[in-house]
């Protein structure tokens, strides 16, 4: 009978993966002594290789043995577990990545890097005697499957002579199933022995008192006799001869089943040698063979990337609002089938009922897409552990928070941003121990990643206690790039935000670490792609504190409503500053028609939406008008709206799918009416208004804010 | 037809063991670990468990030794699904009433052919 | 039986052969509907439905024969005024203004879109080789939108091609 396994594949993937990257966190805590931990680790591999060696995914099996072997060693205590081996293991665990991937997508992998690793590998269990063993049954192995395959054709007779002990039944053995399985092999004639057996009286019927020859005429070899025995041979005694045949033949097969081991065991040695310096022609195979369909099967990684796993008590949650709403709608439609006016009590609590279940309904299915941000985080101790060891610098990760929940998409997005902070905070923030303790700090530096839940925001610090933003350097390299006038006068916050200005960078080096191109800009829009904002708070000497504040998901957004004319519009909550009226005083009129506001010390740009958007209404006078003071690229603006509506949940809807990106518009929404109302997109509409203005005054310097 | 207890940590290895089973027509009950496997092992009637060895909480050998003291545990065969074949596994597991050992990479057709060796 | 199952079913080009749906594919069917005095039609199979007149949410920036965005079942549909775009009439919307939504699907690919007409007429069975193209020099319709002309008695009915005129103009800004 042949089954199909080939639908666990998803899952034994899934499960590789986990177990990698538990492999990985275990290996960077990994303590000299600390048995739970190895053995959770060698586990992790065991299973990988158990999995791979069932899909025929020979490459991860071969590397994972060498992988597993290792900590085979060091779990038995017959291997210090020193730094040099968790860094061979940590790059292992790189290369069973490589190497799964691979065999998931039928590509190829970074050759280079998984023989350098073998090569490790084989070199550290060399060090080491007792890699022997392992080898040796590997090669067992190898010599009973080669003699599997070659079956003989011919019917030979064996003379099988079993005597088990007596409590073999104590172990679940029984004769009987393993004539049956003796049975199968050919044609079994079997005679018991009773001679031993007791009388009635004295026989404990949880013992065996027989023994038995047995003759079976097969075409199977003696192996595979043997290996029908293979459970029982320690408690018995097994004699196994060929009837018609000179005894003699007998040890002559033995012999020639030594020169076989012999040979399969140089056979295996050469393997590991060809893994070693070039990839095994298995390798090579898949490399040359499938160039082609390199392309296709990453899209189709891709596509493996947007599922998601639901725990079921959240679906089954779930399952239960969604019967409650079925409740809810039969009662109302029952309700409406014959309306009275009498009955407008009932209809009220109908709706307050539906209106109640359709909210948790929301909440749920938005909870199914919430995941612990450590998905995020978990990769940093390695990347850190690294870096560390990259720029010689001593640190320290401290990581909080990792429960907080947001979206999947969020999430995966905000994945290449943290690295770039972090990187940046290992290379720039932290100093060199010398340096740290000139400072009188300790050697280690800490780099702490935080976040938790702030109103329907999620925040995520990247902090460091190095040397902190210098101010007066960032000032000066801006006036350099010609970001900044020399004598414009910015505060603090003014000028960490010129780290974010496209092609901006202090270290007087570039450095592999994170001077790659990718700049703080590109870190900055990515994060206001998603809807967030980036905030830089720093002290010369103590260390700086990068703050993303990122909305919960993408799919919904926390709303102003705002009438301007006809329409409704909707803010995002996240980017505003404060609502006011216009207090006549605090105008300022420059350069031709730009407004400015003086909000405390700051003035800050009016931009009448209607203006922007071409719309007709009767507020058009300043005075007294209502301000909604938004922020976006560290930029304030005043947006000047007829009138403030209420404050909601909205969910977010593409116009893209039917109509197309629309400037200073990120979406739209359905309102409880029914009707649409378009989300305002606050960076779109600074821009807007940026080059509305530049095209009204060219030549203008005045414009000071808004340049 | 049998009831077979399959004891795996790793859900593949537990969904395929169990998957092969089934299209030959046993019956399975799963567990994640020794612990559950001691706990499911004593809500039913076994007459077969396929056990990993390597598990966190308890591992196979230790949930051998913990079946075997049950009353009817006491003939049920136990097979170890391993891919350590080393001697000393075996002793281990023979120690502690061990059937008898499957040795990985899983292979359906294998699993099926062998453990009629102690089921029917 | 519902439109939108055999738009979705039945390649928009090619053979139709489904079984049991042979009236409607013997004959291509059309929707025809006025602009002033003139009358056009589409492929039926494009027809998602046809709604009465609303004032749509206005999107801002954007040309002035995109009327905005409706509601239509969740989806944010946008709203053409084919008067506006052809230039043939007045945009007047009254009682009888009707909004034709029509869906191109291109692949997984499908866009929605409602054009605002002034009366939807009649649905035609038309023969492919009954549709001739159309002479060179048109009037206000500009060529692309153009599939063919039929003849339906005296008259001419301009059939028009439903995925040119999904495709909309970019934006820029009107300041």
């Amino acid at each position: 009978m042949s089954v199909d396994l080939s639908q666990f594949i998803p899952s034994f993937l899934e499960e590789s993966f986990e177990g990698l990257e538990l492999m990985e966190s275990s290996l960077l805590n990994l303590e000299a002594g600390d048995h739970e931990t190895i053995h959770s680790i060698f586990r992790a591999a065991h299973s990988i290789k158990g999995g791979a060696g069932t899909f025929g995914f020979d490459v991860v099996t071969e590397f994972t043995h060498l992988v597993e072997t290792l900590l085979d060693e060091m779990r038995d205590g017959r291997r210090e577990v020193v730094q040099k081996d968790i860094e061979i293991l940590l790059s292992s665990v790189d290369c069973m990545r490589l190497l799964i991937e691979a065999a998931r997508d039928k590509e190829s992998y970074d050759e280079d890097k998984v023989s350098k690793t073998t090569k490790e590998l084989s070199q550290t269990l060399a060090s080491n005697e007792t890699t022997n063993v392992t080898n040796s049954e590997q090669t067992t192995q190898t010599v009973n499957n080669a003699s599997d395959n070659q079956e003989n054709d011919e019917l030979l007779t064996y003379l099988i002579h079993f005597v088990p002990e007596h409590d073999l039944a104590k172990t679940g053995n029984d004769p009987l199933f393993l004539f049956n399985a003796l049975a199968e092999l050919g044609e079994l004639t079997i005679k018991a022995n009773t001679s031993e057996l007791p009388a009635l009286n004295d026989i404990d019927p949880q013992e065996l008192y027989l023994s038995w020859d047995l003759t079976l005429k097969t075409s199977a070899n003696k192996e595979d006799i043997h290996e029908v025995f293979e459970w029982v041979e320690d408690e018995c005694l097994l004699e196994i001869t060929l009837a018609d045949a000179i005894n003699q033949e007998a040890p002559e097969q033995t012999q020639n089943l030594a020169v076989e081991q012999v040979q399969e065991q140089v056979q295996v040695q050469e393997q590991v040698a060809e893994t070693k310096d070039t990839p095994s022609p298995d390798t090579e195979q898949t490399t040359t063979s499938k160039p082609k369909e390199k392309t296709k099967a990453k899209a189709k990684a891709k596509v493996e990337v947007s599922s998601i796993r639901v725990g079921v008590d959240k679906v089954d949650h779930l399952i239960n609002l969604v019967g409650e709403l079925v409740i809810t709608q039969s009662m109302l439609s029952e309700l409406g089938n014959d309306f009275q006016m009498d009955n407008i009590e009932r209809l009220t609590n109908g709706l307050e009922q539906l209106l109640q279940n359709t909210k948790e309904l929301q909440e749920s299915v938005m909870r199914i897409r919430m995941l612990p941000i450590s998905f995020a985080f978990n990769r940093f101790p390695r990347l850190v552990h690294d870096l560390a060891n990259k720029t010689g610098k001593e640190i320290e990760l401290v990581i909080k928070g990792e429960q907080t929940e947001l979206d999947k998409t969020v999430m995966e997005q905000i994945g290449d941003p943290l690295v770039h902070l972090v990187r940046n905070a290992v290379d720039h923030g932290i100093e060199p121990a010398d340096v740290r303790l000139a400072n009188g700090k300790s050697a280690k530096g800490t780099i702490s990643l935080d976040a938790y839940h702030q109103g329907g925001n999620i925040v995520i610090e990247i902090s460091d206690d190095g040397g902190g933003i210098n101010r007066e350097k960032v000032f000066a390299k801006a006036v350099e790039k010609g970001i900044v006038e020399p004598n414009n006068t910015l505060t603090d916050s003014q000028v960490f935000d010129l780290l974010f200005e496209p092609g901006f960078s202090t270290a007087d080096q570039v450095t592999d670490i994170s001077g790659r191109g990718v700049g703080m800009d590109v870190v900055k829009r990515n994060i206001q792609s998603l809807g967030g904002r980036i905030q830089v708070e720093s002290a010369i000497g103590k260390g700086s504190c990068f703050k993303v504040n990122l909305p919960l998901t993408l799919a919904i957004l926390d709303g102003q409503l705002v009438k301007v004319g006809s329409e409704t519009y909707i803010i995002p909550l996240i980017s505003i500053v404060e609502s006011l009226q216009v207090d006549r005083e605090l105008i300022n009129k420059v350069s031709g028609d730009m407004t400015l506001y003086r909000l405390r010390d700051e003035n800050v740009p009016i931009l009448p939406v209607y203006q922007l958007f071409g719309l007709a209404t009767d507020f058009t006078e300043i005075d007294n008008a209502l301000l909604v003071v938004v922020e976006a690229d560290g930029q304030k603006v005043g947006l000047m709206v007829d009138d403030l509506l209420a404050q909601q949940q909205v969910v977010i809807k593409s116009l893209k799918d039917n109509y197309q990106q629309v400037i200073g518009i990120s979406g739209a929404t359905i309102l409880g009416d029914g009707s649409v109302a378009m989300i305002l997109d606050i960076p779109g509409m600074i821009q807007m208004a940026l080059s509305y203005a530049q095209k009204k005054q060219q030549s203008s310097s005045e414009v000071g804010e808004f340049c | 037809m049998a009831n077979v207890l399959v004891v795996d940590d790793s859900n593949s290895i537990r969904d395929m063991v169990s998957f092969t089973l089934k299209s030959a027509g046993y019956q399975t009950v799963e567990a994640k670990d020794g612990l559950e496997g001691l706990a499911k092992a004593q809500t039913g009637s076994f007459d077969l468990v396929i056990s990993d060895v390597n598990m966190p909480n308890m591992d196979g050998i230790a949930l051998c030794g913990e079946l075997r003291k049950l009353s009817n545990f006491k003939f049920t065969p136990i097979l170890m699904l391993t891919t350590e074949s080393s001697t000393d596994m075996k002793m281990r597991g023979k120690a502690a009433g061990a059937t008898g050992w499957l040795v990985k990479p899983f292979n359906p057709e294998k699993l099926l052919a062998t453990i009629k060796r102690v089921v029917r | 039986m519902d439109i939108q199952d055999l738009a979705t079913d039945i390649p928009v080009e090619g053979e139709h052969s489904i079984e049991g749906i042979d009236f409607i594919t013997s004959g291509e069917q059309y929707l025809t509907f006025m602009l002033a005095e003139e009358q056009y039609a589409v492929d039926i199979l494009c027809v998602e439905e046809i709604r009465s007149w609303e004032q749509p949410t206005k999107i801002p920036n954007s040309p002035s024969y995109i009327k905005g965005v409706i509601n239509m079942r969740g989806i944010i549909v946008p709203i053409v005024d084919l008067r506006l775009k052809f230039n043939i009439g007045e945009a007047s919307y009254h009682e009888t203004t009707v909004v034709i939504v029509l869906t191109y699907h291109v692949d997984d690919f499908s866009r929605t879109i409602g054009f605002v007409v002034d009366a939807v007429s009649d649905v035609l069975n038309v023969k492919e080789n009954d549709i001739q193209s159309s002479p060179a020099f048109g009037g206000c319709v500009q060529p692309q939108y153009v599939e063919g002309l039929i003849n339906v008695d005296k008259n001419v009915v301009t059939l028009l091609n439903v995925e040119h005129l999904q495709k909309v103009e970019k934006h820029t800004l009107q300041h």
